[in-house]
């Protein structure tokens, strides 16, 4: 069986959550809104196991479109993604920065 | 303007029931994202990078102040408080939750709105002149006739699940202000030259995105009372014979370009003649019943100068440059089509708050018959303004962030809403927009370079309609970063052009020095009285793009 294409490790699942549609993140046995506490898989089984709930979630509609994302852990324990991409996800819209997670953030 | 008869009505509160059940489905599990994805399509909403986003239609860019307001409650109640005007007329919520669609679609009905036509594989929301009805170069007011498309097109049982999507715009004037060449299919009024009968000029295969294509003429001229029974054969060859193996070769730009456009015209021709046009097309009475809610509103007689407004304006400079750029003839005397714009330096271009919406609303019911019209340049519209009301309108305008006297001019930027919001691009774009806006900030050089359209898209889905635009940015990824493409040359309108390339790719923070390259060799080179996009022509590409080389240069 070929091999399953995974970006590089380390990496967090990020979805959108399927009532509201906010991007949430992987957490042990469910789910956050706070990157922060994102859970970072480092090693390919927690890679596998993250995408395994995923599935399960995206299965049970409490999720929309799971998928891992490579990330670099950074001071504060932020695990930053290595796509401006996902950046640009996790912090917002780089307009109306007195609104939502954006002001939150303050980037 | 047009107003539900029982038929509309219902059928929109049907939709609205069958959606609610639908997401009831999907919430419980029933339905999975992928059946639920074509239906939420159908119903205008999509999930984007953040968020769900809902697209509400605005056909022919018509509102009135009643559908303003709630638009304004939807945007406080269930949004972050603004939404964003399209370049297609339409209006995107960014920030709706999915639970809560079913009851901004009832909050719609009551407004008698909707969000059907607004996504999806079906005739989309029919677009129209922004100035019809008033224009001064105007043989008939559009609106009756993409009325009529609407009602046709609408839920069409044959149209519904097209190959893709198909866009429909229709102008009654001589300056084509609808960018009718980049629709699947334009429909131009106009007066055969030999009967004087008026009737229709039907461009077909015109289009953006990936791959750009200008519309061309399929028919001269078309009776009027043949319009419905020729785009159901338009839309029958295309539904038969278009593309369905890849969904970038699937639009009609496609088949006319690999079939070529005799053998299009000669399928449809062939189709219509076939069609029995007594099943399908409306008779004059109903025609004339759809365009009875278009009818002029009562204007007053006045004279063609206003006194009053000219006085203001020798007092107020301000006032004075609004004047000169945010006004546009009417047809009426002592009258105006007024550009709200939505451009002020700093914002996202097309964005609206909810309480600049009302301010908008409470100006069209006070001074425009109650009408407000969205532009397909993102900019709102009063179109029946009298002369002498415009100093009065303009000092609510100032006060509210609104009074921006740059329509038409370089800052007038269109942009679509980029990575910022959108799943599908590739790059940002508003921040793009409010550094070129910021660069060109000084009101007296937007006056010397004079009218300048900047078009922005940040993937080359090209709903920025850079293609278009005199300087084209449109955004990509390279290697692993946003990179900006320049094109330059763009026009939308009578003497439609699509641009060409400046050179490679820009980092975001050199685009505004690029474009100031690029304006210098205008301004150096220019004739007296030639505009940007003139001189270009008359000039070509040399000259600008070796002034662009020397700021690719210095990134390469």
């Amino acid at each position: 069986m070929a091999a399953v294409k995974r970006p590089p490790l380390p990496v967090i699942l990020v979805a959108n959550d399927l009532l509201e549609g906010d991007v949430v993140y992987a957490v042990a046995g469910g789910w956050t809104r706070d990157p922060r506490q994102a859970l970072v898989a480092s090693d390919e089984g927690a890679a596998q196991a993250l995408e395994a709930f995923g599935a399960t979630e995206l299965r049970q509609s409490r999720v929309v479109d799971p998928y891992l994302v490579d990330v670099q852990v950074g001071d504060g324990g932020l695990p930053l993604p290595r796509h401006y991409r996902e950046v640009l996800r996790m912090l917002g819209p780089s307009v109306r920065r007195d609104l939502g997670k954006q002001a939150d953030f303050n980037y | 303007m047009y107003r539900y008869d029982e038929f509309d009505e219902r059928l929109v509160r049907e939709r609205v029931a069958q959606f609610a059940s639908q997401v009831e489905r999907r919430v419980a599990g029933a339905l999975t994202e992928e059946e639920f994805r074509p239906l939420r399509l159908k119903n205008g909403l999509y999930l984007q990078l953040h968020a769900y986003m809902l697209r509400i239609a605005v056909p022919y860019g018509t509102l009135h102040a009643r559908q303003l307001r709630q638009l304004a409650h939807i945007a406080d109640v269930y949004d972050r408080g603004y939404g964003h005007f399209t370049t297609r007329q339409n209006l995107q919520f960014n920030w709706p939750k999915l639970k809560d669609v079913p009851a901004i679609l009832g909050l719609l009905a009551d407004v008698e709105m909707h969000c059907i036509q607004s996504s999806g594989n079906c005739i989309r929301n029919v677009t129209a002149d922004h100035f019809s009805g008033v224009a001064h170069d105007e043989l008939e007011d559009p609106r009756p006739v993409a009325e009529l498309l609407r009602q046709w097109s609408s839920l069409h049982p044959e149209f519904e699940w097209l190959g893709r999507k198909f866009k429909i715009a229709v102008t009654g004037a001589a300056q084509d202000r609808a960018v009718l060449k980049s629709h699947d299919v334009g429909v131009r009024i106009l007066r055969d030259p030999t009967t004087q009968q008026v009737g229709y000029q039907i461009l077909v295969g015109g289009g953006l995105g990936r791959t750009p294509m200008v519309g061309r003429i399929l028919r001269e001229f078309l009776p009027r009372e043949k319009l419905l029974s020729y785009l159901e054969a338009v839309l029958r060859v295309y539904n038969l014979e278009g593309r369905r193996d890849n969904k970038y070769k699937a639009r009609i730009k496609i088949l006319v370009h690999e079939i070529g456009i005799d053998a299009i015209r000669a399928k449809v021709e062939a189709e219509f003649a076939a069609i029995d046009s007594g099943r399908t097309d409306v008779d004059a009475q109903e025609f004339a019943r759809i365009a009875a809610f278009f009818a002029p509103p009562a204007y007053e007689s006045l004279p063609d100068v206003s006194r009053k407004l000219e006085q203001a304006q020798a007092s107020d400079e301000e006032l004075a440059h609004f004047v000169e750029h945010n006004l546009f003839r009417h047809k009426q005397r002592g009258y105006t089509a007024l550009t709200i714009s939505l451009k002020p330096v700093g914002q996202a271009p097309g964005d609206a708050t909810s309480h600049q919406m009302r301010v908008i609303a409470d100006l069209a019911e006070k001074y425009s018959f109650d009408e407000a019209r969205v532009s397909h340049a993102q900019n709102i519209v009063l179109p029946h303004v009298r002369l002498d009301d415009v100093p009065e309108i303009f000092a609510v305008l100032r006060a509210e962030g609104l009074g921006t006297p740059n329509v038409g001019l370089l800052t007038d930027i269109l942009a679509c809403p980029g990575l910022d919001y959108c799943a599908l691009a590739t790059a940002r774009s508003i921040p793009v927009a409010q550094a070129l806006a910021e660069h060109f900030a000084d009101p007296a050089k937007q006056k010397e370079i004079g009218d300048f359209s900047i078009k922005i898209s940040g993937c080359i889905n090209a709903c920025g309609h850079h293609h278009v635009g005199n300087i084209g940015i449109l955004g990509l990824e390279k290697k692993g970063a946003e990179s900006y493409q320049i094109t330059i040359g763009g026009d939308p309108g009578e003497n439609y052009a699509l641009g060409e390339l400046l050179g490679p790719g820009l980092p975001a923070e050199l685009v505004p020095e690029a474009v100031d390259r690029v304006v210098a060799v205008y301004l150096a080179r220019r004739e007296p009285g030639e505009s940007f996009i003139e001189a270009y022509r008359r000039l070509g590409l040399a000259p600008f793009k070796a002034a662009f080389k020397e700021i690719a240069d210095a990134v390469a």
